[in-house]
């Protein structure tokens, strides 16, 4: 991992967020939505990361923090009739406080039996989305958020949804590239050597775990205002896994390559779409592509390509 | 939020629960069903848990492996007519040959990756079987029927309890009591079992580990068959069913620790419990009930009842 | 500064140590000694939290810390190497460095705080008292087994240790290596004085350290002494021992 950005890493931010700001310029409904969806995405992939690339536990119940931001919010806006600060700001703390939680439980754990654990929690937060009907929606979903104002315009959501996005990865780069930050990738490679340097390896899992989860709330809450309904699927573990995959398919080894993991899978599904009710199959394939050759996802791929273009200059 | 009390609380004057206090014949019922459903459990969990045991692998696609055997036993029953016996047989064999082909072809490939890898491999089975299922045998809802001869009820003093149901509740404890004999009274029993210690030693001292692989894959597999063509007269083959039942496995020997036979039969047991009891008292409660067990055996014992302290890590 | 009472460590029935009473004395460099399996990692492994005791305590400066986990234990001012090279093997030779620094300077909750040139100075410093400046920027496991052997001794010495403890500093080193990790061990405990303990085979390097040694045998203390006496004591032993405690001076 990168200490610092390099000149082209910041210049390809730059350029892309300028890309992202003129989206709306094309006048384009359909792409104004693919690329909202995009950025939740992104963003959602990249708070995964900090549990799998920094951390170096698999997680399987990520989806549970996505689902629980974006029902509080549902709830609390529509049910409760809150404003969006109010709304959005309990919303992530609600998502903080469960992942805290959790956390406690999962980080007596490493390996499967750590993937296994966040699994079943988020089956609980599955169940009790399912079963706990009168505030919920149960299996018919949370159905017609109610929207703010302020917000309730394609364009306008969009650049909700962008600025919150930039500034859930501005913060995430800070954190990733901190002390913290660095810290926790220790414990990732040598867990024993940190311990003995004087790091509580257990509380650094915990707080990778609490920062994954509250981000991925962020994601959730816009999610949901956006779809104007937050559905039970949203929890299920097979959602996990599909937001693990976006997350390989970028590289787990690059800040911003689940972000690009994610914006391919999201657009990959959309064409599939287009010739095929599989898409099951092609994302099977796809993440045997992965494991078998590109572990490094495509982050690692684009290093290799460029090692070997300025090998053969 | 006046309704998350509504939505935890246990009324004590709740119908089922003054029911199964007043009315022991319900409670007796009630316990059968527990055990019956438990021992369909343990016998789809044995495999995966046995799979794990041996091969470190937590196989996603055990699910899916569970749904082929139910769609497989309707093939079989109600498509080419033969009895529900050929049925369970039927899956059993499909089961091997689908996972022999899977574990030569796949599998042996990740056994000294990362676990990361080995998990999202079966996760990539998982969705490229479920959709073989759908192209298969479509997206109805199919219903399978019992036995002839084990269609009636019989009569055990207290009540009337469906004969099916009656022969899991023995079937479960002669697969478990197999398993054990084969395991702890045979060679290739003990073999298989320091292959769950030491794979470095096995192969120096000349053993074919992959052989061992191959076949406990195979057997954990056709569990899973077996257990989805028994479940397929009360749980009608359909899709998404493999998504369900592989989170309910995984409770099963998350609770009673991974790799554990005894642990997997108990865990197993608690489940049926739960499951029945839990929905009787809350009607709707059951998973709710499931997790919170869950949580509980965890903040006691990380590792499950039976399992043991994980050694590697930190 | 550092003792034992009645230390005792059983596994599944074996008796790795059994009844340690020792004591490591302020400024002294203390070389524990004996053959392999006498019990020497597993001793270090009970004073630094990596194992607990089975019975018995282990005081520093008069406190408990038998029960405290490792990273309490570094805290209070005790550092270890490995036998066995304990790197993060994937991360920089700077970042190895910097990482225990941050952790000494309990920063590693600060989520805002660059870690970028975070400590460079002092990582810096570090790295060129164990002669790695030249492979500051290099892969930490592409380093030779040597470097990762000062890398290691430059990450324990980041924690700011009172007490080092050194599990068989130089172990797989070649000759030229052991003589420099010698005289690198000898200047810095006394430039910083620090208390050293240590465990070694190679008895010429014990000797050329230490200015007290104790041989472990058996997870029993034999003997407790200045070289010159263990020397004797060793010589005696070697005789109905054969060569068991530790190989003879080269």
């Amino acid at each position: 991992m990168t200490d610092a950005m390099t000149r082209s890493a910041m210049a390809g931010c730059l350029i892309s967020l300028a890309l992202l700001i003129s989206v709306p310029l094309f006048q384009s409904a359909y792409l104004i939505d693919v690329v909202t969806e995009i950025l939740i995405y992104a963003l959602f992939a990249l708070s995964l990361n900090v549990i799998i690339g920094y951390s170096g536990n698999v997680s399987f119940g990520h989806a549970a923090y996505f689902a629980i931001g974006g029902y509080t919010n549902a709830i609390l806006l529509t049910s409760h009739g809150w404003a969006l600060v109010p709304s959005f700001v309990t919303s992530i703390l609600v998502t903080m406080i469960a992942a805290g939680f959790v956390a406690y439980f999962c980080t007596r754990l490493t390996n499967i039996y750590f993937a296994m654990l966040t699994l079943a929690f988020s089956m609980l937060v599955w169940a009790i989305a399912f079963k706990w009907r009168s505030v919920t929606g149960g299996d018919d979903g949370f159905v017609g958020i109610r929207v703010p104002e302020i917000i309730n315009n394609r364009a306008h959501f969009y650049y909700f949804t962008l600025i919150m996005v930039t500034a859930a990865t501005t913060l995430l780069w800070f954190i990733c590239h901190s002390a913290f930050g660095r810290t926790l990738v220790a414990v990732r490679e040598n867990a024993t050597r940190a311990g003995f340097v004087g790091v509580n390896t257990r509380l650094m899992r915990w707080w990778a775990f609490v920062v994954a989860g509250t981000f991925a709330g962020i994601a959730g809450a816009i999610f949901g205002m956006f779809h104007r309904g937050m559905y039970v699927e949203s929890a299920f573990w097979t959602q996990s896994a599909t937001v693990l995959i976006m997350t390989l398919l970028g590289g787990m080894f690059s800040f911003f390559g689940p972000a690009i993991g994610a914006a391919t899978l999201f657009i990959l599904e959309r064409i599939t779409n287009e010739y095929t009710e599989y898409w099951p199959t092609v994302l099977g394939c796809i993440l045997l592509v992965i494991l078998l050759f590109l572990p490094d996802g495509l982050a690692g791929l684009a290093r290799k390509v460029r090692s070997y273009v300025a090998g053969s200059n | 939020m006046e309704s998350l009390l509504e939505f935890i609380r246990i009324d004590m004057g709740s119908p089922g629960l003054a029911t199964l206090v007043s009315n022991p014949k319900f409670a007796f019922i009630q316990l059968l069903n527990s055990v019956s459903m438990g021992m369909n459990f343990f016998i789809i969990a044995a495999g995966l848990s046995l799979i794990f045991g041996v091969l470190k692998v937590i196989n996603f696609a055990h699910g899916a492996f569970y749904m082929f055997g139910a769609y497989i036993a309707y093939s079989v029953t109600e498509t080419m007519g033969l009895s529900f016996f050929w049925g369970v047989i039927g899956s059993a064999v499909g089961l091997v040959l689908l996972s022999v082909v899977i574990e030569r072809s796949l599998f042996r490939f990740v056994y000294d990756k990362e676990h990361l890898m080995q998990l999202l491999l079966t996760f990539a089975l998982v969705l490229i079987l479920g959709d073989v299922a759908k192209i298969i045998w479509g997206t109805d809802q199919y219903s399978v029927s019992y036995p002839a001869s084990l269609s009636g009820a019989t009569n055990l003093g207290i009540a009337y309890y469906p004969s099916y149901r009656l022969l899991l509740c023995i079937l479960g404890p002669v697969i478990f009591l197999a398993l054990w004999l084969f395991i702890e009274r045979t060679r290739w029993g003990r073999i298989t079992k320091a292959a769950t210690q030491n794979r470095e030693m096995l192969a120096a001292l000349g053993i074919n580990v992959p052989i061992i692989y191959t076949g406990v894959f195979v057997a954990g597999s056709a569990l899973a068959g077996i257990g989805g063509a028994l479940a397929s007269p009360f749980n009608s083959p359909t899709p998404g069913m493999d998504a369900i039942i592989i989170v309910e496995c995984f409770v099963i020997v998350i609770i009673g620790g991974l790799g554990s036979l005894w642990g997997t039969f108990v865990g197993a047991l608690i489940y049926g419990f739960v499951f029945n009891f839990g929905s009787v008292i809350v009607p709707n409660g059951q998973d709710i009930f499931a997790f919170l067990i869950l949580l509980v055996v965890l903040l006691i014992r990380p590792w499950g009842l039976f399992g043991r302290p994980e050694t590697e890590g930190q | 500064m550092l003792e034992t009472h009645d230390l005792h460590k059983h596994f599944d029935g074996f008796k790795a140590i059994t009844a340690i009473n020792f004591k490591l004395i302020e400024g002294e460099r203390h070389a524990i000694i004996g053959p392999n399996g006498a019990g020497k990692t597993t001793f270090f492994n009970l004073i630094t939290g990596h194992l607990q005791p089975s019975a018995g305590e282990v005081r520093y400066k008069g406190d408990l810390i038998s029960g405290l986990p490792p990273y309490r234990i570094v805290k209070l001012g005790l550092a270890r190497s490995f036998q066995r090279i304990n790197i993060y093997p994937r991360m920089t030779v700077f970042q190895n460095v910097q990482v225990a620094l941050i952790a000494q300077n309990n920063q590693h909750l600060h989520f805002f705080t660059r870690a970028h040139n975070l400590y460079k100075e002092e990582t810096e410093d570090l790295l060129e008292l164990v002669d790695l400046l030249g492979e500051i920027q290099d892969i930490a496991g592409e380093l030779a087994y040597g470097k990762q052997k000062q890398l290691e001794l430059a990450i324990s010495l980041a924690a700011n240790p009172r007490v080092l403890l050194l599990d068989e500093p130089t172990a797989g080193m070649s000759p030229s290596e052991t003589a420099e990790s010698i005289r690198l061990i000898n200047d810095i405990t006394q430039s910083r004085s620090l208390t050293l303990l240590f465990t070694e085979h190679d008895m010429s390097v014990v000797f050329s350290i230490a200015d007290r040694i104790s041989v472990l045998h058996h997870g029993e203390i034999l003997a407790s002494g200045a070289p010159d006496e263990v020397r004797k004591d060793v010589e005696v032993r070697r005789v109905y021992l054969g060569e068991e405690v530790g190989h003879a001076s080269a």
